[in-house]
């Protein structure tokens, strides 16, 4: 396997909990010839917000409905807190899914939504109300029960579909990229209220998402898809620090690869190498700046500065054709910015380059 | 970065004539300025035709049931009078008619929708997207055949000693039975279609959901599926009942000695000669409809679209 630089028996260090929530073991899924899920091992820890993250196609939704019993595997199995239940139909598994486009029930209120698991559990009526209520008011919404799902907006439905699956307790909740409707501002919002939800509860979290910077927030452990298989496993830090393939580099933040033959010159190794833009340093071409032996200088000619608002982003091009993108932080001065056409040097820790694993 | 220049020589070998072109265009102007101009033009026609065949033909319905027939002359007395719906109200062959009438109507509409409601949820949840395909044609193929082949077609079926004798399973002989499967198997696609359509509109991951919640199959069918297909159902029902409540062909050729309310239009328009009753008969169906739609919309059943 290429795809695991922690062992998956490694539980996050942040929860600490030994137990195993869920466990796959040589899962496979195809649909006729495609193979959408490709053999994938992995252990979810108790109380671990553990996010899969890939690009569509690359299997991490089919993963999540295998999970769920939407679909049957075509091999491996699907363990839940150390029981079988690669057969079992999704009514019989413990888990409880927040679908992407919510699948509220349109003729029933909020209130009756939420109470829907219950109702199929056979509480009676007062009991299961209160209940529901409850968990409405968990994610803000107690005064909106006697409403319409059509009624409420994009992020009221999202939070009733949440408070529908919480509703019932679950060991596991399965979110299958929940705020991907949603826009910029209520998105960052409910990545804030997710993480303080699971925090409270102590659920399983497990979060299908095509976007980076979402699994890096919220995750205590990412697992990056491609092509039906774990590219990398690891922590938010080591996914983005030390990114184990071109792909993975690639995929999760923005990066500057350096090729073999690069590498060589530049550093004496021939193999294929990582920069994260932020590692970059741009000083004036005539600095008489010394450079200590673990420093790589390159003289480079500066081809677009971007603002960001934060900082600005630099495209580079060495006199050798190498382009580069430096991330530089605002200073706070209104003219800060590399200028086009500028002569720099570039200059980075030969600690901060990251050695890539070749692709298979 | 050469690229960016290009875009100019074109524009200035083509000078833009279409930038003229409003200046050229003056009712498109007028329309455009007018609403009530531009509805008038589009509208005039289909609301004419629509009146033309629909009220008009009602209202003159409505007036020749209160017209009489001389039964010396055999000529229509066009003075006021309600005797032909105090005939319908005190004859009881009348009555014995529309009860029995409303009642095929009411049996083949529950069977079709009993048949369509499995067989929609086949086409649209189940088939894969060929078989799909290969199924709605297989329910609109029927409806290319002639209704007078297909009623016939059924009579032989059901022939003493006809496919359903010769089978086994026994002949119900000709009589309201035999009307109620030919009706039944003639309106069935008008059932399946719109339940079809409504049961596409249902996403999938409603059904998915329901079942994640802890919810086994029967269930959620009992509790999502049904209440949001009610608006295809009521759509599909009323179109074999009305069908149903309309026809006259088939309780002859299959119907053996019974008659509907069909079958006294027809024969008081025709053989009777007395056009004013059977204007009056036909009156009979339309009310059935309209109390039915009322009792429909005060269900509030069409309200959770």
């Amino acid at each position: 396997m290429t795809q695991a630089t922690t062992p998956p028996a490694a539980a996050p260090a942040a929860t600490g909990a030994p137990q195993t929530a869920i466990r796959l073991r040589g899962l496979q899924k195809h649909f006729g010839d495609v193979a959408a899920v490709d053999g994938v091992d992995l252990d979810i820890a108790d109380g671990e917000f553990f996010s899969m993250l890939g690009p569509s196609g690359s299997g991490k939704t089919t993963v999540l409905r295998l999970i769920a019993g939407f679909e049957s595997a075509s091999a491996g199995t699907v363990e839940l807190g150390g029981v079988d239940v690669t057969k079992a139909a999704p009514f019989e598994r413990d888990v409880h899914t927040v679908f992407q486009d919510y699948a509220l029930f349109p003729h029933m209120s909020v209130l009756d939504n939420v109470a829907y698991g219950l109702r199929v559990r056979g509480m009676a009526k007062k009991q299961r109300r209160e209940r529901a209520q409850q968990a409405l008011d968990t994610v803000r919404l107690g005064h909106l029960g006697s409403r319409r799902p059509t009624q409420l907006s994009g992020g009221q439905r999202q939070r009733v579909a949440l408070a529908r699956a919480i509703v019932l307790e679950p060991r596991v909740l399965l979110l299958d990229e929940p705020l991907g409707a949603l826009d910029l501002k209520l998105r960052e919002q409910m990545q804030v209220e997710l993480k303080q939800l699971q925090r409270e509860l102590g659920i399983t979290f497990v979060f299908v998402t095509h976007d980076q910077e979402e699994a890096l927030t919220l995750s205590d452990r990412i697992a990056v898809f491609d092509a039906g298989r774990i590219q990398q496993l690891g922590t938010p830090q080591e996914i983005y620090e030390q990114p184990s393939s071109a792909y993975v580099a690639g995929f999760v933040g923005t990066t500057n690869l350096l090729d073999a033959e690069t590498s060589q010159r530049l550093l004496g190794v021939a193999a294929e190498h990582a920069l994260r833009p932020e590692r970059l340093r741009l000083t004036p071409a005539n600095d008489t700046e010394s450079a200590d032996a673990g420093e790589v200088r390159i003289p480079a000619v500066v081809v677009e500065t971007i603002y960001l608002g934060t900082g600005n982003r630099v495209h580079l091009r060495t006199e050798d054709g190498l382009e580069l993108v430096a991330l530089e932080q605002s200073t706070g001065s209104l003219d800060d910015s590399g200028h086009r056409g500028e002569q720099v040097t570039v200059r980075f820790a030969r600690a901060d380059v990251v050695a890539l694993t070749p692709a298979p | 970065m050469s690229h960016v220049a290009d875009p100019s020589p074109v524009l200035d070998k083509a000078p833009a004539p279409a930038l003229r072109g409003p200046a050229a265009r003056p009712v498109s102007r007028l329309l455009h300025r007018r609403v009530w101009l531009r509805l008038t033009l589009l509208l005039s026609a289909p609301l004419a035709w629509m009146i033309l065949v629909y009220v008009v033909a009602l209202a003159a319905l409505l007036i020749t049931s209160l017209w009489s027939v001389d039964s010396l002359s055999s000529e229509i007395d066009r003075t006021w009078t309600l005797d032909n719906f105090r005939t319908l109200w005190e004859s009881d062959v009348y009555r014995r008619v529309t009860i029995r009438t409303v009642s095929v109507a009411l049996a083949v509409t529950v069977i079709d929708v009993a048949i369509a409601l499995p067989i929609a949820f086949y086409m649209a949840k189940v088939a894969s997207p060929r078989a799909r395909r290969m199924l709605v044609v297989a329910v609109l193929t029927p409806l290319w055949a002639s209704y007078l082949v297909k009623v016939f077609a059924w009579r032989i079926v059901l022939s003493e000693g006809g496919l359903a004798d010769w089978s086994g399973i026994g002949s119900p002989g000709y009589g309201l039975t035999a009307v109620i499967i030919t009706q039944s198997y003639i309106w069935l696609p008008y059932v399946i279609l719109p339940i079809f359509a409504a049961l596409e509109r249902v996403p999938d991951s409603l059904l998915e959901a329901a079942g994640d919640l802890g919810a086994p199959s029967p269930m959620v069918l009992r509790s999502i599926v049904l209440p949001l297909l009610v608006p295809g159902i009521v759509a599909g029902a009323i179109f074999s009942f009305s069908l149903t409540l309309g026809d006259y062909i088939t309780v002859n050729i299959v119907g053996g000695a019974n008659q509907m309310l069909g079958n006294l239009v027809f024969v008081n328009a025709g053989a009777a000669n007395n056009l004013p009753l059977a204007a009056a008969i036909a009156m009979i169906p339309i009310v059935v409809m309209l109390v039915m739609l009322t009792a429909i919309r005060r269900t509030g059943a069409l309200e959770n679209i």
